[in-house]
């Protein structure tokens, strides 16, 4: 277990306030009580992350920065805050994975094909959560078109570099950090931002949230719009936050999601809920099944023995642990990397060079135009994903590969909601191990997606799911690496998800283990 | 049933097979996917918006307007409304395609089945529709206002179209246009569609091909985006006689899409069976399925307008009217009010009903006129078709007084039928057309042609029915026009018979 977190005295010794250590140490919770208090301002906040952001750069987390933009939105935070309008979240700093279109700054999906592009248009989860006050630090890397469980995937420099490069995990920089969401993962754990928005398809929220030692949520499928997200495979899409501790993730979820039925078609016609109605719910009676086909052969030993702690730590808090059996786990991987291919084949298509992003300087006729500006615009995980999406859509082979993954993909579903007759959340890993290191995966995709297997089957289901830091490998086999539990919930359940990370980080303190140096 | 014809037209030995696709440009104000105006002749790109360009983020979300007109034409051919149907992606790389993919329905569209009826010339004929489904236009490509590029305007993108499938159930390229004709009628009637053929809001596709007599389908080629009735008569007719000239020579015709030049009045092969794209339906998980409750299906049905046969039948009931010259008089909502107007205000439905279909159907034709433009008002006509059955005048008569109301009808549709009727008497009075009903004067003239024309009687006498036609004729002429002919037959009749 690494040794707490060294203090930041630079900074904390200006803030005689309640909030405990450096400001970046402070969950957005406490930042929005010392907000509002008037402890700290949204503009000595931004300032502070913004520097952060810049002497941490070599995590290649952030991919745009504009300081102007930032400050001027903390200013304005300030500004309400003063006159008393400040909403939910006022003046607490984010920073959005760069799948989200923002007006305010470009947005690349981490592709050569959208390097400079800017939208005309803030993505429904960036305004909502700019309607609840908070300021933006800027855009974080990702695995191009969040594509890929390693952002070693991302096409476009970050922040400070020329070239591009993989996102470090902070806890050991030769490690990956997770994906595709690794530069929101990074940015939190670094304590580069107290929180970030995350996209999860097939676990691109809960894995590198579990390898960077980070508490991130996918709701249920539909609760957040999916408008100006980038979009990969739109029936599994789906947004959510990443933060310090559960309570914060209650927080931002409850500000981001919401029914947006003029934009989103399968955004779900449910009223706004307050996601933290259930933090301080007792677990006594909480029945947490264990699906046994996540505990077999392929789970590391380390990583078993944090979540076996993990769960007698629930057994403490009163819950009991039932045995259940989801029995086409394996199956998800197959139909997963059939259905998020196809919809992305399709959602890619309109990356053509016609209208809008990369377009090859130099081309014959049209066909020409169109095969140049995609073999330059694409990276070699997105071409691959779009020639098996291709592939499994044509002629002849629908129905073999695409309808029969569709037909599976309703058994899943149908197992999960046999399980939640027997229990009230199932809990197990996130991966089956800790963070790889760069490059040990790069030229096996096939070793990248089984490392999926315990993500996938919640997201074809549509369920809520999370994923909190349990604990770290011991030091001398993983070089101390952190590990995620995962909890799912039935549909809707997230509430009941977050009382329970809740009620576990009131009782441990792996979610406030930092990184060296951070 | 059409698919067994009663008598089959053959041309030059070969049954002909003709199915349609027709692209029914639906009348709503916004786009079927987004917000963006549908109007037409905008400037290029001005009515496009985020979601129209595809813009990274952008999601289709349902235009309600467009579903209802989809329901109102399931409704309008008796169709079977789908309670759920589904949106799929037809995937192809062009530039006026934003997404790389038009979104459509493939294998669960919204309309089922249904049928079109007509008369073709007095046959009765029916096509049977396959479905009809909802979908998205895509943009244009404008290749003549460029040099060495093309130019792309995306205002059309995203138009809703109501795409609207036959089966192989017309025989004749005469059949095909009668279908056309009355499947514009429908959708106009309806509303769904403003019919405009020239704006492209009406596009047929047809399918052709010919076969022997009794033989399997032969194998079709398709017409693309015939939009005027004259053309699509001249590229089917062109269509056949070349498929049956390959066929004569000895060669197999090959599944292809053509187009046709109106300029050479030919048909030019666009792309083949082998060019065909793959287009990788699936469903789009952008769009959940469309759900359509049965109480909103009944909801349309209460506020939609009579239909054109559900009125044509109430025609040929209440007025007495024979089916055919009911289907004509219901081509159009404004030409059916016109002859309901007319046939109340005279109580002459059928008279009422030979004027419209025949002198004022052919002046409508001339002056290239709909039924709402016309400068003679229903009250008009009906004051001239009364003073007829009256037999005040004769309908050469008629004729004569129907050209200068015409011309000036001198009362609008606004004003009472006494004002028609004092406008129609006054111009019977001043044109000295009125019939000859006296019998006094009639009986003069009788005698007077009689005598004149001995050999007439002589031959009528000895067994020649046409000699009293002749007579009869004589004395019309004698009375310029004027006679009664009907009286004039009893009072000849009566004379020679004595």
């Amino acid at each position: 277990m690494p040794s707490p977190a060294m203090t930041d005295t630079s900074t904390t010794a200006t803030h005689p306030t309640t909030l405990q250590g450096a400001l970046h140490d402070a969950t957005v919770y406490e930042l929005a009580a010392a907000l509002r208090a008037k402890q700290v301002s949204a503009l000595e906040l931004a300032q502070h992350f913004l520097a952060r952001a810049e002497q941490h750069a070599d995590l290649g987390a952030f991919v745009a920065v504009d300081p102007d933009i930032t400050l001027a939105q903390a200013r304005a935070s300030d500004a309400r805050i003063a006159q008393g309008q400040a909403g939910a979240l006022e003046g607490v700093p984010l920073a959005h994975k760069d799948i989200f279109v923002t007006r305010d700054f470009v947005t690349t999906a981490g592709s050569r094909m959208l390097r400079n592009y800017r939208s005309p248009f803030d993505a429904t989860v960036v305004q909502r959560l700019a309607e609840s006050g908070m300021v933006t630090l800027g855009k974080l890397n990702c695995d191009e078109f969040a594509m890929g469980s390693s952002n070693e995937n991302s096409a476009i420099p970050s922040v400070g570099q020329t070239q591009p490069g993989p996102v470090r995990n902070p806890w050991e920089r030769s490690r990956v950090p997770g994906g595709s969401s690794g530069g929101s993962a990074v940015a939190v754990a670094a304590r580069l931002a107290p929180a970030a928005t995350g996209t999860d398809t097939g676990g691109s929220i809960r894995q590198p949230a579990a390898f960077c030692g980070v508490t991130g949520i996918k709701p249920t499928y539909g609760r957040a719009s999916r408008y100006g997200m980038v979009a990969f495979a739109s029936s599994l899409d789906q947004a959510g936050p990443m933060a310090r501790d559960a309570r914060d993730c209650a927080l931002l979820l409850s500000a981001l999601c919401g029914p947006d039925p003029d934009r989103d078609s399968t955004s779900l016609d449910l009223p706004k809920e307050d996601f933290s109605r259930a933090l301080n719910a007792p677990l006594s009676g909480l029945r947490i099944g264990l699906p046994k086909e996540f505990f077999g052969d392929g789970l590391a030993s380390n990583v078993r023995a944090a979540i076996d702690l993990a769960l007698q730590q629930f057994q403490a808090l009163g819950a009991t642990l039932v045995p259940i059996s989801l029995p086409r786990t394996e199956l998800a991987i197959p139909v997963y990397y059939i259905i998020a291919p196809a919809e992305a084949s399709s959602n890619l298509s309109r990356f053509d060079g016609v209208k809008f992003g990369h377009r090859a300087p130099h081309y014959g006729d049209l066909a020409d135009m169109y095969k140049k500006t995609r073999t330059q615009g694409f990276g070699e995980e997105v071409k691959r994903r779009i020639l098996i999406g291709t592939y499994v859509l044509s002629h002849g082979y629908y129905d073999a590969y695409y309808l029969q993954a569709q037909k599976i993909r309703r058994l899943i579903a149908q197992d999960f909601q046999q399980a939640f007759t027997q229990c009230d959340v199932i809990a197990g890993p996130v991966a089956p191990t800790v963070a790889w290191k760069l490059g040990d995966k790069s030229d096996d995709p096939v070793a990248n997606y089984l490392a999926d297997i315990f993500t996938l089957p919640a997201s074809l289901a549509g369920l809520p799911g999370m994923s909190l830091p349990v604990g770290f490998s011991p030091a001398a086999a993983d070089l101390g690496l952190p590990i995620g539990l995962q909890l799912i919930g039935n549909y809707f359940q997230e509430a009941r998800l977050l009382g329970a990370a809740h009620q576990f980080q009131l009782a441990t303190d792996h979610h406030r283990a930092k990184p060296a140096g951070f | 049933m059409a698919s067994t014809p009663s008598a089959t037209l053959l041309v030059g030995g070969y049954e002909v097979v003709i199915g349609f696709e027709t692209h029914t440009q639906l009348s709503t104000q916004s786009k079927i996917f987004s917000r963006a105006a549908t109007a037409f002749g905008a400037e290029p790109n001005t009515q496009a918006c985020a979601v129209d360009l595809a813009l990274p983020g952008t999601l289709p979300v349902m235009n309600r307007g467009a579903v209802e007109r989809a329901i109102r034409f399931g409704l309008a051919v008796g169709a079977h409304i789908a309670a759920s149907s589904v949106f799929a992606r037809k995937n192809y790389f062009y530039p006026d395609l934003p997404k790389g993919y038009q979104i459509s329905q493939y294998e669960i569209p919204v309309v089922q089945g249904g049928a079109v009826e007509f008369f073709l010339g007095e046959e009765k004929k029916t096509v049977r529709l396959v479905r009809a489904h909802l979908e998205e236009d895509a943009g244009k490509s404008l290749h003549e206002d460029f040099v060495g590029q093309s130019g792309i305007d995306l205002n059309r993108a995203g138009t809703p179209l109501l795409e609207i499938v036959t089966e192989p159930d017309m025989r004749s390229s005469a059949e095909a246009v009668a279908y056309a004709r009355e499947l514009h009628k429908i959708v106009t009637w309806i509303g769904i569609c403003d019919g405009n053929m020239q704006e492209g809001s009406f596009r047929c596709d047809a399918n052709v091909s010919v076969r022997k007599p009794g033989a399997a389908l032969g194998t079709r080629r398709e017409i693309k985006n015939l939009n005027s009735f004259k053309f699509m008569q001249q590229a089917i007719d062109y269509e056949v006689r070349w498929q049956i000239e390959q066929l004569e020579d000895g060669h197999a015709i090959e599944q292809a899409t053509v187009l046709f030049d109106p300029d050479s009045g030919t048909t030019r092969a666009m792309r083949t069976k082998e060019d065909a794209a793959d287009y990788r339906y699936f469903p789009d998980p952008d769009l959940p399925p469309l759900c359509i409750a049965e109480d909103w299906i009944a909801q349309v049905r209460d506020s939609m307008t009579e239909l054109p046969r559900n009125m044509a039948a109430r025609f040929a009931r209440d007025y007495g009217l024979g089916e055919y010259d009911a289907s004509l008089l219901t081509q159009s909502l404004a030409l059916a009010a016109y002859f309901e107007a007319t046939a109340r205000a005279c109580g002459q439905a059928k008279l009422a009903c030979n004027w419209i279909t025949g002198e004022l159907a052919r002046r409508m034709n001339t002056h290239n006129l709909e039924a709402d433009q016309l400068p003679l008002p229903p009250s008009v006509l009906a004051a001239l078709v009364a003073r007829i059955a009256e037999g005040v005048i004769s309908h050469s008569a008629a004729r004569q007084l129907f050209d200068t109301l015409w011309q000036d009808a001198q009362v609008d549709g606004k004003a009472s039928m006494d004002a028609a009727r004092a406008r129609v008497d006054a111009l019977i009075e001043a044109s000295g057309l009125r019939q000859m009903n006296d019998s006094a004067a009639l009986q003069t003239l009788v005698d007077e042609v009689i005598a004149a024309n001995a050999h007439n009687v002589a031959e009528f006498r000895s067994g020649k029915d046409k000699a009293f036609n002749a007579l009869v004729g004589q004395i019309m002429k004698a009375s310029k026009g004027k006679a009664n002919p009907q009286q004039v037959n009893e009072l000849l009749r009566k004379r020679l018979d004595a």
